[in-house]
């Protein structure tokens, strides 16, 4: 699909979201399960986007030899953003740690 | 100084603080959404047409890996949900605006657009001209938006093809959800949702993800209710 047409779409469906209970108020109310499931929304998505980038990286099957060093870096930047929450820190400490992996997995 | 001025005024302070933490962000996203293989018109324009953060990051991924299209469509629909919830809040507030007015601050309705104002909602209530206050928050951010990816886009341009800079979309979902995992439902719904994905990756048009998301949001929403 056209990258024009899911942007369009995609825009669509967020100003619909942000659009809709201003629009229709007092006429429907967001159920309390529905309220609940939305605070698992980042970490689910999140984490099913993250972990086959890690563990799948550049081939199509799971790579859990130690020359995985994206799944290496990543425990590394898990780590970094655990202690510092910091996002700045977590890709940069990520980046560096691919970066000199790499060097040492190549040699 | 007339009062919808100063409600617009009051309204722009009151984000600058977010305007610091999400310059950078902006940054990031412009720099990567190039990365990832979107052209420099589409990196740009996405923040204005889609107009959120988190949701852009995961399209920029999901463009670098070649998903189809309804399925990046489906996971902007999930990831923003949340404005639903928003605009349920901020509804009362509004009520009585013309549908100009609610078109309009629909659209600038981020969440960082959202704290500061419904924090003054709800201590001051409703005035004639509040409204002006979250279209000075709302569009503030926006501003601030577009430049940062701008900035961002020309960043990215510099930085070396060769350089596995697609890397930096994982790490920066980390950083987004590691900080988040503060509690056993939601550390089930990483794991739930990490692990299903892992499994079911070979799923043709990573349809994948969306079955791994609605299993870590399910399993997540089920713990918190059985506490």
């Amino acid at each position: 699909m056209n990258i024009w047409l899911v942007m369009l779409v995609g825009g669509l469906i967020t100003f619909g979201m942000r659009f809709s209970l201003i629009f229709l108020f007092g006429r429907f109310q967001v159920p309390e399960t529905m309220r609940k499931a939305l605070h698992y929304v980042p970490p689910a998505v999140l984490s099913a986007i993250i972990l086959p980038e890690l563990f799948y990286s550049s081939s199509d099957s799971l790579n859990l030899t130690i020359g995985n060093t994206r799944l290496l870096a990543g425990i590394i930047a898990t780590l970094v953003a655990w202690y510092t929450k910091n996002t700045l820190f977590t890709i940069l400490a990520g980046m560096a740690a691919l970066l000199i992996l790499q060097l040492f997995f190549q040699a | 100084m007339s009062e919808s001025r100063k409600e617009f005024w009051s309204g722009v302070r009151a984000e600058l603080p977010l305007l610091i933490g999400v310059f950078p962000f902006g940054m990031i996203y412009g720099a990567l959404a190039l990365n990832a293989g979107l052209s420099t018109a589409a990196s740009q324009l996405m923040s204005s047409i889609v107009f959120a953060g988190s949701a852009q990051f995961v399209t920029a991924q999901l463009v670098h890996d070649a998903a189809p299209g309804f399925v990046i469509i489906l996971t902007i629909a999930v990831v923003n949900l949340r404005h639903m919830l928003y605009s349920a809040s901020l509804a009362p507030y509004l009520k009585n605006l013309s549908l100009k007015w609610k078109v309009l601050l629909s659209y600038l309705l981020t969440d960082e657009a959202y704290a500061p104002s419904i924090l003054k909602y709800e201590a001051d209530g409703v005035s004639p001209f509040s409204h002006w206050f979250l279209l000075g928050a709302g569009f503030s951010l926006w501003l601030n938006w577009q430049v940062s990816t701008a900035f961002g886009i020309f960043l990215g341009a510099a930085i070396p093809k060769e350089w596995p800079l697609d890397f930096a979309l994982p790490l920066t979902f980390i950083a987004m959800v590691v900080p988040a995992l503060k509690n056993r439902p939601m550390i089930a719904a990483a794991v739930s949702a990490g692990l299903v994905a892992l499994l079911a990756y070979a799923l043709p048009f990573k349809l994948g993800l969306i079955l791994a998301a609605l299993t870590g949001i399910t399993v997540g929403t089920m713990m918190e209710s059985a506490k």
